[in-house]
């Protein structure tokens, strides 16, 4: 069983490996190529996986729960409360415009008013997990139409919760009460209405406050541990718990999430619980894409290719031309306004649920949801192309694209100094560099660091600098040298590599703890190394050497010269550390002579190198005592 | 054809009009080695070695600085102290230098006719530049006459163009010309030497 399982998630793994890449490569976005790849794995294909398909994309909708809960978390409640109008708006507007035209058609084409109000309820949705996603990827959430699109998804997912209610109402047959709630989990499905309000208010706000008050110590407690898995596990129940915690209540799991990430939007464990969940989210909205690409029936398209085709275009050209109409307004702006209204033209996952819902209540008959559900997957598989569809034959049309507006999180400076670490070494450097007008990117990964620095005004951004995405949307493409001021040397190492490898032309300056650090560095092939401590220490000693009597300008040049020799036998030990004979050797040699350096001492030839010039020991004996100097300038010390 | 080391010191080097364009002319001459004093040595701690080393592969030493002081910017007279040593660049076995040939090439900020015992600074260039005279004679050097840009304050971009060009024929002429051809040099400055 747990081989078959894992035999399972290495065909979508290999599936996901081999087909986004390829999409991505032919500028298709990656929502089409897990689609894509659904297609190729599913029955229709080659078959690898077939009936649990539905399981899985039961699995892999929790993706789509995830994805709300970092949209929440990055929409802060000023920003949503300012989103207001256009939420309830355009929001409420298109799903009830969208319905009644829908289950117009529906009508049009000889279904009862009961099934077709249903069908235009369900179909009227549209895809976030799609739409979203492909919004984030092209870096568009900013512009009018990511706004409108957004406050449509987001009115979409709350009135699932009314249309759930509405939805046994249209029955023509009554269902059996215990399916219905089985299929829900909805432990209150046979409680009375007030109960069920109560427990709906109470849970929301349970969210809240668990997110307001109850997650930041919890969060503070796990992240002291300093255990990295600690910290994502407790993220992961966050957003679980309060998927199942939505599911009981019989709310959206997707708008419970949402939520609880919005309240914790302005905490400042943000960043941290956003990176953590993030890849979790990739990984299983991929896998629900490609349960949607193999769960398409292409036995039922092939028995009745023109009714479902005719579907298809029917159904999304009438959402297009709700949203035209209504998104004018709205955009005022005519290319943003085709944007919005195309963008959300497909049907959305939601509708999957909603669909087996009306077959356990009665609501449909086998028939018209299979040939829904054909129509719903289709739509979803169209969206892609019909982005490039806009993006390359209508948007150019339009004349020229609206300037897109600055992403809520987005890091816009361009800045040619990027600082990776702005602990005690590097907040050094960057201060410094700010001081002399040098703008600086700097990048943390301590979330309170980040926080506690924002608050003094200092324009720092939470991230793991060692992430490509990352390092882009800092501008390594743009700035001249990186800063490397990590406190881990393993994963200063791994961004040397990375820069290395996409960034080729930043100057790397890297901070070393220590020897073996620097050693690893020079290894790595750099040559701006410098190790933390050593200047400091040396700063002491110049002071130390001040106090027992030599003078300031000796002891200066004392510590110059031990620094150039110092510098000097780290790399000679560098090159030859690999072979620990000649490792051991030179550095006992290369101690004794640091030994001597030290030894203040005239007999001691190192000592005469930081004196040479001003030395007139060779001097006084060419010229005999008493004689005056005939060809000798004054000697410049006594 | 002779090599030439510009020892270059000039501390506000992002200050300055003149110095960095007469820079800019003769950096890209391939018999030319611009040794840029402040950057290679910011904390003044000169790399005795190296210097020495640098002067010994070249014929021509040239100390490029702007006349601050009657006298050169620190750089230079620290850069003397330290690798001018005894016993490498004088005394009786210091012979590392013997026949080479030195020279200054300034910047003043004062027009040529302040440099007069009548005028405001009451020596002349040659006068006030005795001290660097004597110390290539101590090397066995042959002492050339100053290039001098004059007025640096008010020069004018086109007259900063025409010495720019100007020092840059003249490095030419010294790289090619033989050692003997100075010795009679009787011009007050380098500039006037005829091409």
């Amino acid at each position: 069983m747990s081989q078959s399982v894992l035999l399972q998630a290495l065909v979508y793994l290999a599936a996901a490996v081999l087909f986004v890449p390829l999409a991505k490569r032919f500028g298709l976005g990656s929502v089409l190529g897990y689609l894509v790849a659904g297609m190729v794995i599913g029955p229709a294909v080659l078959g690898l996986v077939g009936a649990e398909g539905q399981d899985v994309m039961h699995v892999a909708e929790f993706g789509v729960v995830m994805m709300l809960f970092l949209v929440g978390l990055e929409l802060e409640p000023a920003l949503l409360w300012k989103l207001r109008t256009p939420i309830l708006g355009l929001g409420g507007l298109q799903v009830v415009m969208t319905s009644l035209a829908l289950a117009g058609l529906a009508m049009v084409v000889g279904i009862e008013w009961k099934p077709a109000v249903a069908l235009g309820l369900i179909l009227a949705m549209s895809s976030t997990a799609i739409v979203l996603q492909t919004y984030k990827e092209q870096n568009q959430l900013g512009t009018p139409a990511g706004q409108g699109t957004f406050s449509v998804l987001l009115f979409q997912d709350i009135a699932v919760i009314p249309i759930l209610a509405i939805l046994p109402l249209l029955a023509i047959q009554p269902a059996a009460a215990g399916e219905a709630s089985a299929a829900n989990h909805n432990l209150l499905a046979s409680a009375p209405g007030w109960l069920r309000a109560l427990a709906l208010v109470a849970a929301v706000a349970g969210v809240v406050g668990l997110g307001k008050y109850g997650m930041r110590p919890i969060f503070r407690l796990v992240a002291r541990s300093g255990l990295r898995e600690v910290f994502i596990a407790t993220a992961l129940l966050l957003v679980g718990g309060v998927a199942v915690l939505m599911e009981l209540v019989g709310l959206s799991p997707a708008l419970g999430a949402f939520v609880a990430g919005v309240v914790l939007a302005t905490s400042e464990y943000k960043h941290e619980i956003e990176s953590d969940i993030d890849p979790f989210k990739g990984l299983l909205l991929g896998l629900f894409f490609m349960s949607v690409g193999a769960a398409i029936d292409f036995g039922l398209i092939r028995e009745n290719p023109w009714l479902i085709a005719g579907a298809v275009v029917a159904v999304m050209l009438a959402k297009t031309a709700v949203l035209l109409v209504l998104g004018q307004r709205f955009t005022g702006n005519r290319a943003q306004n085709v944007t919005l209204a195309l963008g959300l033209s497909q049907i959305g996952e939601f509708a999957f649920v909603l669909l087996s819902f009306t077959t356990q209540n009665g609501i449909l008959t086998q028939r018209i949801t299979s040939i829904a559900t054909a129509v719903v997957a289709i739509s979803m598989a169209l969206t892609p192309l019909v982005f490039l569809l806009n993006e390359r034959v209508i948007q150019p049309r339009l004349g020229p694209a609206a300037a897109p507006e600055r992403e809520a999180d987005a890091i816009e400076e361009k800045n040619p100094v990027i600082i990776a670490g702005f602990g005690r070494y590097g907040n050094i450097v960057g201060r410094f560099l700010r001081a002399n007008d040098i703008g600086t990117t700097v990048l943390d990964f301590d979330a309170d660091r980040v926080e506690t620095l924002r608050q003094l005004g200092l324009r720092v951004y939470y991230g793991d600098a060692s992430r490509y995405d990352l390092l882009h949307s800092a501008g390594a493409s743009q700035a001249k040298v990186i800063i490397i001021a990590l406190d881990s040397s393993a994963r200063a190492l791994e961004l040397v590599a990375l820069v290395r490898r996409h960034f080729p032309h930043l100057r790397i300056l890297v901070r070393a703890h220590d020897r073996p650090d620097a050693y690893e560095f020079f290894e790595a092939g750099l040559t701006d190394v410098y190790r933390e401590t050593v200047d400091s220490s040396l700063r002491l000693g110049v002071d130390a050497l001040r106090l027992l009597g030599v003078r300031a300008y000796h002891a200066q040049r004392a510590a110059r010269t031990f620094l150039r020799h110092d510098e000097l036998a780290l790399r000679e030990l560098a090159a030859v550390r690999k072979d620990r004979k000649t490792y051991f050797s030179t550095a006992r040699q290369r101690i004794q002579e640091l030994e001597q350096l030290l030894h203040f001492d005239a007999a001691n030839e190192n000592l005469g190198e930081v004196n040479e010039g001003w030395d007139n020991e060779s001097l006084r004996q060419e010229v005999p005592p008493g004689s005056p100097a005939p060809t000798a300038p004054q000697a410049p010390i006594e | 054809m002779a090599r030439i080391l510009i020892q270059f010191a000039h501390p506000a080097l992002e200050k300055s009009r003149v110095n960095r364009r007469l820079i800019a002319a003769v950096e890209s001459l391939d018999f030319v080695t611009v040794n840029d004093l402040y950057e290679q040595y910011p904390d003044f701690d000169i790399n005795v070695q190296r210097e020495q080393e640098l002067l010994l592969a070249h014929e021509v030493v040239v100390l490029h600085h702007p006349f601050y002081w009657y006298s050169s910017p620190a750089m230079i007279k620290q850069w003397e102290d330290l690798v001018l040593e005894h016993g490498w660049a004088y005394g009786r076995t210091g012979n590392a230098l013997a026949g080479k040939r030195m020279l200054n090439a300034i910047t003043t900020g004062g027009r040529q006719d302040a440099y007069q015992e009548t005028g405001a600074n009451r020596f002349t260039i040659q006068q006030l530049l005795a001290p660097f005279e004597q110390t290539a004679r101590l090397c066995q050097m042959q002492y050339l006459p100053p290039f001098v840009v004059h007025g640096s304050l008010r020069i004018t971009d086109a007259e900063i163009d025409a010495a720019a060009i100007r020092y840059r024929e003249l490095l030419t002429l010294l790289s090619m010309g033989q050692t003997t051809d100075y010795a009679s040099l009787q011009a007050p400055f380098l500039n006037d030497l005829a091409n």
